[in-house]
């Protein structure tokens, strides 16, 4: 029997009807759709799969369960390692992960994983999650600082191995930057909330409006809690710095996606939080935030979205997925173009952005070929809006409040590959140790800190 | 949630509200910040802090009704809650002997300024204070802060209490009189421009406390981003305060109106 060379398609809402609403672009598998993607698999021996997942789930187990039609076996399966799986079977870059080193690839294209990941989550949260086994209690417990993926990972293992965690977060929801950062289209909050009651549902306890450094400290939490783990993120925007980057118009790529995402701006008046974007808006940056930017504008009504980044579509950082979709919903790439300083009006606002054509020279220390200006190339382009989507560095608050915390070059906290600190007791994982990465390493951080809390507890 | 569990209206469009929240409460310093919302579709708004009681649990703050959430919290009573309530934030004032300050406040601004001409009368400063409002029947707190200064003036733009005139009138006088080694100036943004300005000439430290437009308070977005000194830096947690003859308050006035537009149309809607 020949195996199907190609993955089932996932059917989408088509682009012109999807750039006038918020609601999820690609729609699922059918069951059936997914027994047959289920099949493709080859069940290889030395699962090359699993070497590409940091969460470590049983990939090709999970994936004979659905072949098998047994949901809530493969359910299970995913759930003994992950606890977010409607998360991650949306948002991990799976062709890097697992799907990059699928078997298949040598055929044609990579078993679906993470399609049947999604399939998998969103049967068992539409048939109702079976609730947990209470796990038995150990008596200790863990403070975990940010309720995004890296810390709701680490709270959900470590309240299954017996744990009391409680998660302190700034905001007023949960879920980090799956909820302030993440587009609905790309990851409905309902589903976050969700996969939420879900730890929840294994006893973690989450407060809301601590901003630890500030409500409450580190060493104010260690009195009450032998461990703790930050997972803090990367919540500082980094910035052009060119003239004019303060003018009303600018936005940094976090101010605007949490009005929009956190805070419903979308929505405005129904909810109080306004935004404003105008005819034309340009996003800085090519990575995944940026695409979340460019199409978020689009459905805000902007008529002309443009993408600007300083080197070519073959070093964007975003996802393939994530750039042809924003292509097919009309995004305009302006490629090779450098931004050299923002122009207002008499009154401070935002009118137009001022730009070097560029050239790609030798590589640079990323491996990236480096981007050179073309001498006498300005030119001007007439925009309402500019998002600044070129990273972020990690959050200060924390840092800042701990003097012996060791702190790298970059503003992250040092640690070791299971999250261990300089300080005993203190771990920490996800972007706050790493920089800005991906969602999927900050849940494989989080859990492999899980385990490094559980040994050090159990010694202490 | 966080209860009201006191409410006293202080002039037409200024409301007291005391909170209770009592981790807050345990940790603030003057010169500080919370962030609340209302209810689960609010805007998260930054307020100053008034007052704080550790025991009772409690945090002051007094608001001017400017925009939507502004308005609709000045309707709100004793015993409502609010959804959320989060700080405190920011770096508190540098508190310490520097020997005469002089603590400016402006209309509402004159709230945030209590805490913290208590706190530096405690760290044995000479303290003087002055007072402006539009009329004297605007003018806050008066008898708090006169209680913990050395010296107290009034400014009304009508004249009807102190001198006729602007706070920075009243400050000049004291400048060519005393050796004053640091103001403090918390008011509308044209008067810490011209306090700044004033005692730039005479090169006296002076420091501001901006309030720009937030929406998280944790330094994530960016949106208080001020320029001082021509560098970017975020109020909510760099600031709020500043040196005064650093900011860029023509950026500053120009950013605080970037959502005016939409501020009056929720304003219509909402029917505040």
């Amino acid at each position: 029997m020949s195996v199907r060379k190609t993955k089932y398609e996932m059917p989408e809402q088509s682009p012109q009807e999807r750039i006038k609403n918020f609601k999820e672009v690609p729609l699922g598998y059918s069951k059936e759709i997914a027994i047959e993607e289920a099949k493709r698999c080859l069940q290889c021996k030395n699962k090359p799969c699993m070497k590409g997942c940091p969460v470590e789930i049983d990939i090709p187990g999970f994936i004979n369960s659905i072949a098998r039609g047994d949901f809530e076996k493969a359910a299970e399966v995913i759930k003994a390692k992950n606890n977010l799986p409607a998360i991650s079977g949306r948002v991990c870059p799976y062709e890097e992960q697992c799907e990059g080193q699928c078997t298949l690839k040598k055929l044609g294209e990579p078993v679906g994983i993470g399609r049947l990941e999604r399939f998998i989550a969103d049967y068992e949260r539409q048939k109702g999650k079976k609730p947990p086994k209470k796990p038995r209690t150990i008596g200790k417990k863990v403070a975990v600082v940010g309720s995004g993926p890296a810390g709701l990972t680490c709270a959900g293992d470590l309240a299954r191995m017996g744990y009391a965690v409680t998660v302190f977060e700034a905001l007023h929801d949960p879920g980090g930057v799956l909820m302030y950062g993440i587009p609905e289209f790309r990851l409905p909050k309902a589903i976050v909330k969700s996969e939420v009651d879900y730890i929840k549902s294994l006893g973690v306890e989450v407060s809301y409006d601590i901003v630890v450094g500030k409500t409450i400290t580190v060493d104010e939490l260690m009195k009450d809690y032998p461990a703790v783990f930050i997972g803090t993120g990367a919540g500082l925007p980094n910035w052009l710095n060119i003239p004019g980057e303060n003018l009303d118009g600018v936005y940094s790529a976090n101010e605007f996606l949490t009005r929009v995402n956190m805070m419903k701006a979308y929505k405005f008046p129904e909810y109080d939080t306004p935004v404003k974007i105008g005819r034309v808006v340009a996003t800085f940056g090519a990575g995944n935030v940026a695409m979340d930017c460019a199409r978020t504008s689009l459905r805000l009504g902007a008529e002309k979205s443009y993408i600007l980044y300083r080197r070519t579509e073959a070093e964007m950082p975003a996802r393939a997925e994530e750039i042809e979709h924003a292509k097919q919903e009309g995004v305009i790439f302006k490629l090779l173009t450098n931004p050299i300083r923002f122009i207002g009006d008499e009154k401070g606002i935002l009118k137009e952005v001022e730009f070097l054509k560029m050239q790609l020279g030798e590589p640079d220390d990323s491996g990236r070929r480096r981007p050179v200006p073309i001498p006498s190339s300005e030119e001007k382009l007439a925009i309402d809006t500019a998002l600044v989507a070129i990273g972020q560095s990690p959050n200060p608050l924390i840092p800042q409040t701990m003097k012996d915390l060791k702190i790298g070059k970059h503003g992250n906290i040092v640690t070791d590959d299971d999250g261990r600190t300089s300080i005993p007791g203190i771990f920490a994982g996800g972007d706050i140790a790493t920089g800005a990465a991906t969602v999927i390493l900050a849940m494989g951080a989080g859990k492999r800190a899980a385990r490094a809390i559980d040994e050090y507890l159990k010694k202490k | 949630m966080y209860p009201i569990v006191e409410k006293k209206i202080l002039s037409e469009n200024v409301k007291q509200l005391v909170v209770k929240a009592p981790l807050v409460a345990k940790k603030v310093k003057p010169g500080q910040f919370i962030i609340l919302r209302i209810d689960e579709k609010g805007e998260r708004i930054p307020l100053t802090i008034a007052d704080s009681d550790p025991t009772q649990g409690t945090v002051t703050i007094i608001f001017l009704e400017v925009g939507k959430t502004t308005k609709q919290l000045g309707t709100l009573n004793v015993g409502d809650t609010l959804e959320n309530f989060a700080g405190p934030l920011g770096m508190p004032s540098e508190v310490k002997k520097y020997g005469t300050v002089v603590c400016v406040g402006g209309g509402v601004g004159i709230a945030p300024l209590y805490p913290i001409v208590k706190a530096l009368k405690e760290a044995g400063n000479f303290v003087i204070s002055i007072l402006g409002a539009k009329s004297a029947d605007l003018l806050l707190l008066e008898k708090e802060i006169h209680a913990f200064s050395d010296e107290f003036y009034i400014a009304t733009d009508d004249g009807s209490k102190g001198h006729k005139g602007f706070v920075s009138d009243v400050l000049q006088q004291i400048i060519d009189k005393h050796k004053v080694d640091m103001v403090m100036a918390i008011g509308p943004i044209i008067m810490m421009k011209v306090v700044s300005n004033l005692t730039k000439k005479y090169n006296i430290k002076t420091l501001v406390s901006l309030n720009p437009i937030m929406v998280d308070g944790t330094g994530m977005c960016g949106g208080c981003r001020v320029s001082i000194d021509g560098k970017t830096k975020f109020a909510c947690v760099d600031g709020p305060e500043f040196d005064g003859h650093k900011v860029d308050y023509e950026n500053l006035t120009l950013r605080n109106r970037r959502f005016i537009h939409a501020e009056g149309d929720a304003c219509k809607l909402a029917g505040v």
